[in-house]
């Protein structure tokens, strides 16, 4: 009998410290298949957030760099242009990307660095204990919106991947799902994509990947892709933005 | 005759860093230290590194800390209010134990103060300035020629003990235009410290990780009792400080930078009216040189002390715990634009050798 199915050697075998139901540890495939599959694992250098996945470098077994809260795509812009031979990718949540980083975000997408972005939009701060984050929807509940979030106070989802389409310098911008098979594969080819792009000297690209948090949203995991299909993607629907 | 060419302060540290192998520069626009950045911007690209004007200072920083990461001589530089705002990334760049050079030429605090020079932010700069447990080696040039020179020795010390490295002028010197010989630049020759921890793509070796995130029981405390013996070593060998007249003297003056240039000048019209007094000027600020201070405790008789500084009192802390309460130490200083005078300090220092003699 030979093997048929492995974990991609770009992913340690360890066991993780994400909840149940987590989108975090799907991402984290990904892109190490991604990784694999485009050969790459000698040149990657990661750069992980603040947030959840500050240790993605305890799964990831290639080289990867801590940044400060949102400060992932300066560090990425200076790695990339030190070593421009190197892949250089951010793995940013919502907060991280759209709230504190917004103006490092932002610069690096309007500059055009040639790097890759992956954005875990969960709409809620997973580490911290489920506050407010920029792309909380209206009327959800977190720990810093008790009564839900309200439009005339908090404002509205932070739309920050339709913004960033906007800007000349951007090459791809494709927000995809983590919550059902079909849309996993569909995320896959948008890493492997984001991952082209860099290689072929395209420019910036960012995958917007929606990621359930049950444990902040207050359901059962089965529940929480639920939540993603019938709720969160009406507000962020899927699909090739830019 | 080696030539001598005519430089601002700002652009000497500039062209200082260049040539000690500095290829990596993130700035932001700020009063009084553009000419350092617009230097940066001409001549970074002919030594092919790169030039970033960034978003933000806080941006900067972090670029630094990327460029670092991956191998390469990186710096930023600012004045007071955009210092503040790189403190963020210092304490992750301390914490990450990466070389970086960052220059403050000083101006009036607090807020936004003015673009006169100062030099309050010595306490900001000696004593960390971000947070946690870290300190950041700081260099004090006094003259144009001198911070042009202490860009080797910042890069240097940088890349041997992978610690941040602060310059810390004010725009004085920053502004001022005098004479740089380039000639002594052998100080200056780029030395090639191995740096296998830099992210390069894991090629025939095992991952490297840059961080500063140690959440198991115990792991930060033992990586902080690192830092220490790091720090420890530094202060056993890297303590830098210029004498003068100070075999008799009774009352010494304490200064740096572009300060000690005046108080220099104040001591040399003392010793014309007969007066024994010298001074000690630190050109590392930390580690401080108590050293030099020390030594003179143990004189038969010590001397009187007066710091005398471009602020309300920041340096003289650290000559009071040098003197540890043996001898008086006195202060004199001007602080938001207010610059001391030489006329001003001798009076100041006539009056206090009168009592204490």
């Amino acid at each position: 009998m030979g093997k048929i199915f492995a974990p991609p050697p770009s992913l340690r075998d360890t066991s993780t410290h994400y909840c149940p139901g987590c989108g975090h540890g799907i991402a984290h495939r990904l892109i190490a298949e991604a990784v694999d599959e485009l050969e790459i694992r000698q040149r990657v250098i990661a750069v992980a957030p603040v947030g959840c996945a500050v240790v993605a470098y305890d799964y990831w077994d290639f080289d990867c760099s801590e940044a400060a809260h949102g400060r992932a795509l300066a560090i990425a812009t200076a790695l990339k242009r030190v070593r421009p031979d190197n892949i250089i990718f951010t793995y940013q949540g919502d907060g991280d990307l759209a709230a504190i980083g917004t103006n490092e975000t932002i610069h690096a997408a309007n500059r055009g660095e040639n790097v890759t972005v992956i954005f875990i939009n969960n709409a809620v701060y997973g580490m911290t204990g489920g506050q407010m984050a920029p792309t909380t929807l209206i009327g959800q509940k977190t720990a810093t919106t008790l009564q839900g979030r309200n439009s005339r106070l908090e404002g509205y989802p932070l739309k920050i991947s339709e913004m960033l389409a906007g800007l000349p310098a951007v090459t791809y911008v494709e927000r995809v799902s983590l919550h059902s098979p079909q849309e996993i594969m569909k995320a896959k080819k948008a890493v492997m994509q984001a991952f082209k792009n860099q290689i072929d000297g395209a420019g910036f690209s960012l995958v917007e990947m929606l990621s359930p948090c049950p444990t902040y949203w207050g359901l059962t995991p089965v529940q929480a892709l639920a939540w993603i299909r019938d709720t969160m993607i009406k507000e962020f629907p899927l699909g090739r933005i830019k | 005759m080696p030539p001598k060419v005519l430089l601002s302060g700002n652009e000497a540290i500039a062209e200082g860093a260049l040539q000690a192998g500095c290829r990596f520069y993130a700035g932001y626009p700020i009063t009084p230290q553009n000419e350092l950045t617009a230097y940066m911007a001409q001549h970074m690209p002919e030594k092919g590194g790169v030039f970033i004007q960034a978003e933000s200072e806080t941006s900067a920083i972090n670029m630094v800390y990327g460029a670092s990461a991956a191998g390469c001589r990186a710096m930023t530089s600012s004045s007071s209010p955009g210092i503040s705002l790189k403190q963020e990334g210092i304490s992750y760049i301390a914490g990450a134990q990466l070389p970086a050079v960052i220059v403050n030429v000083m101006r009036g605090g607090p807020g936004l103060g003015n673009i006169a020079p100062s030099q309050a932010d010595y306490f900001q700069a000696t004593r960390g300035g971000g947070h946690g447990d870290y300190r950041c080696i700081v260099l004090a040039p006094a003259t144009v020629q001198e911070a042009y020179e202490c860009m080797g020795q910042a890069f240097d010390l940088a890349d041997r003990y992978r610690i941040p490295v602060i310059v810390l002028g004010d725009g004085m010197l920053g502004q001022m235009m005098e004479p740089v010989t380039f000639s002594r630049i052998g100080a200056l020759v780029p030395k090639n410290y191995p740096k296998p921890w830099a992210l390069t793509g894991c090629k025939d070796r095992k991952p490297n990780i840059v961080k500063s995130f140690y959440l198991a029981e115990g792991a930060l405390e033992e990586f902080n009792l690192l830092l220490q013996k790091k720090y420890q070593a530094i202060q056993r060998t890297q303590t830098r400080y210029e004498e003068v007249f100070l075999d008799d003297a009774k009352l010494v003056l304490v200064a740096y930078g572009t300060m000690a240039r005046i108080v220099k000048s104040a001591v040399k019209q003392l010793r014309l009216r007969g007066k024994k007094v010298g001074l000690i000027r630190p050109l590392t600020l930390w580690p401080f040189p108590e050293e030099a201070i020390q030594k003179m405790l143990r004189r038969k008789k010590p001397p009187v002390f007066m710091a005398v500084e471009m602020s309300y009192g920041q340096m003289v802390q650290d000559v009071r715990l040098a003197v540890n309460g043996k001898t008086p130490v006195e202060f004199y200083g001007r602080s938001g634009g207010g610059i001391p005078a030489e006329e001003e300090i001798v009076r100041r220092a006539l009056k206090l050798y009168a009592a204490h003699s």
